[in-house]
């Protein structure tokens, strides 16, 4: 579920770091504030918020339901999306750093020797932004494990279907003597963040290595 | 043919510049600093944004904000190499210099890979990983990957003055190589007197934003009106063929035009073109010939114009010695003793050591 989150949003994450790092049009701070949205509001919110947009009643959510029969309220899909809307705002914050870091000289040098708009970003931008894109893919997949509020409210917790890391382990301290559960989930969590946090630093390390910085 | 034009306004100048040159060949623009060359430059490639005018390289119309045409940057055809040399970091050297050739229309390809590393000797670089060049290599690598992008027309803003001395003396014969053997049009953004002798054909001379004169460099070298005869090293640039080598007298005849210039023994075969610059503060000017002086050139010619330098409390003699020209400087009270005036015969005497042989 985590990765299909990261997997839906890391795309748009791209397209949205892209456009805010590199466009200038009118609109583009209202765009910036609804990115980042998701970090300020109450993740309860937000997911109220997709419920009313994405529910089977909802703008989006009935068009969706009659045309594809998707149903996105309650299911892992919903969840995935869930999730892929809390950690947008943290994989665009990398990614645009990332992108903005990279010499718009360069993108000008490739532009002279013939690569158009879309070649100039995939040839130079993306592979030069490549160690901030892994790591906001890598921040966006942990947040993902650990999204509650917006998941709860959207999704509901199914376990095995919608339910994440920490809403078993909020289940686990609701039932009966489910403390040790809980405290094996925990530890789950922990050794799950410490090694995303190693990889990411790897991974970001060998990439810079390849360009030089 | 490469023909240009462009009007633009910023907050503190106005450009208004327009130049026609011959190709193959080089062009020069050379002025101060914030003159509008660079700016000129980017409009060619189409990377200034604003402004009017128009750019038609052998007689493809690339610009004209007129008729409404502007060619994006990618698809003019217009190589560009910027004062640093913008490698890209992620990509080996032999990477960067394909980037632009992978991208070049297949008939348009005329310019191999080969040619070009050989021409630039950058043979050894190709494996590398551009963070581990030198500065000079890097521009090295950046004109060739230039070439190869196979340009109608090759523009460098300024590609030497990131460089330190010694880095230009380097790279300055791999620029003058490239314009006599691969005959694509460059244009050259300068404001150093040695590049611009070393490399222009035509000269553009542009001040304030303002084409000042626009023209061959053996012309506009040997007139006293222009800012450039105000420069200390002013002197008439000549383009001349090898007669012959006295090697016993270690001496090489050039000509050129009806003038004939002794100099010292040159490293150049008979019939070979060189390039030669006649310093105007080292010609002297007399009326009669002397004998018994050590000047190996003493030039008959035609006073054609003088101009006052009251800078320097002198005058520019402008000379004409068969169809050349010859800018002699000396002092305002030389000019009235030998009653200097358009028109009147003079012999320009020219020491063959003080004559600069370019190439």
């Amino acid at each position: 579920m985590a990765l299909r989150s990261v997997a839906m949003g890391l795309p748009v994450a791209l397209l949205l770091a892209l456009v805010l790092a590199r466009g200038r049009f009118p609109g583009r701070f209202a765009l910036d504030a609804l990115v980042h949205l998701p970090l300020v509001l109450p993740p309860v919110v937000v997911g109220w918020l997709l419920l009313l947009t994405f529910g089977v009643r909802g703008p989006v959510g009935a068009w969706l339901n009659a045309w594809f029969g998707l149903r996105l309220v309650f299911t892992t899909s919903g969840a995935s999306l869930a999730c892929a809307v809390m950690s947008l705002p943290l994989m665009v914050r990398a990614i645009r750093l990332s992108i903005e870091a990279v010499d718009p000289g360069l993108e000008q040098a490739a532009q002279m020797l013939g690569a158009g708009r879309l070649d100039r970003f995939l040839t130079i931008t993306l592979p030069l932004a490549a160690p901030g894109v892994l790591v906001g893919a890598i921040a966006g997949f942990a947040a993902s494990l650990g999204e509650f509020g917006a998941v709860i409210t959207f999704a509901a917790n199914i376990p095995g279907q919608t339910q994440t890391l920490p809403l078993a382990i909020y289940t686990a301290l609701q039932t009966p003597n489910g403390d040790a559960t809980a405290a094996r989930l925990a530890l789950v969590s922990v050794a799950l963040a410490l090694i995303f946090l190693v990889a990411a630093d790897l991974a970001g390390r060998r990439l810079r290595a390849r360009v030089g910085r | 043919m490469i023909s240009f034009a462009l009007r633009h306004r910023f907050p503190g100048i106005a450009l208004d510049m327009a130049f026609v040159a011959p190709t193959p060949g080089a062009v020069v623009l050379f002025g101060p600093s914030g003159s509008g060359k660079s700016t000129a430059v980017a409009a060619m490639a189409g990377l200034l944004r604003g402004g009017s005018g128009r750019l038609e390289v052998d007689g493809e119309v690339l610009w004209d904000s007129a008729a409404g045409i502007d060619r994006p940057p990618e698809r003019r055809r217009i190589g560009l190499v910027f004062q640093e040399a913008r490698l890209f970091p992620h990509l080996r050297v032999a990477a960067n210099l394909r980037y632009g050739l992978r991208r070049a229309a297949g008939d348009a390809r005329g310019i191999g890979f080969d040619e070009v590393v050989a021409l630039l000797d950058i043979a050894p670089l190709l494996g590398r990983r551009p963070h581990t060049l030198s500065g000079g290599e890097r521009q090295r690598v950046a004109i060739g990957r230039a070439l190869l992008s196979q340009p109608r027309l090759l523009l460098l803003d300024e590609p030497l003055s990131g460089l330190d001395a010694a880095r230009k003396a380097e790279i300055l014969p791999y620029l003058v190589r490239l314009k006599t053997h691969l005959g694509v049009p460059l244009v050259y953004v300068t404001h150093s007197m040695e590049e611009l002798l070393h490399i222009a054909d035509t000269l553009v001379l542009i001040e304030a934003g303002r084409v000042v004169e626009a023209g061959p460099l053996a012309e506009l070298s040997g007139r006293g009106d222009l800012p450039l005869a105000r420069r200390d090293d002013a002197g008439a640039v000549l383009d001349m063929a090898v007669e012959a080598n006295d090697r016993d007298r270690h001496l090489s005849r050039l000509s050129a035009g009806g003038l004939t210039l002794e100099v010292p023994l040159v490293a150049a075969a008979p019939g070979a073109r060189l390039r030669v610059r006649i310093p105007a503060r080292e010609v002297i000017l007399a009326t009669d010939a002397p004998s018994a002086v050590s000047v190996h050139n003493i030039l008959g010619g035609v006073v054609r114009a003088v101009h006052p330098d009251p800078t320097r409390h002198s005058a520019l003699v402008e000379i004409a010695v068969g169809d050349q020209v010859v800018l002699a400087r000396v002092t305002r009270d030389a000019v009235s003793r030998l009653a200097l005036a358009p028109a009147r015969d003079v012999l320009a005497l020219v020491k063959s050591m003080s004559v600069d042989v370019l190439r």
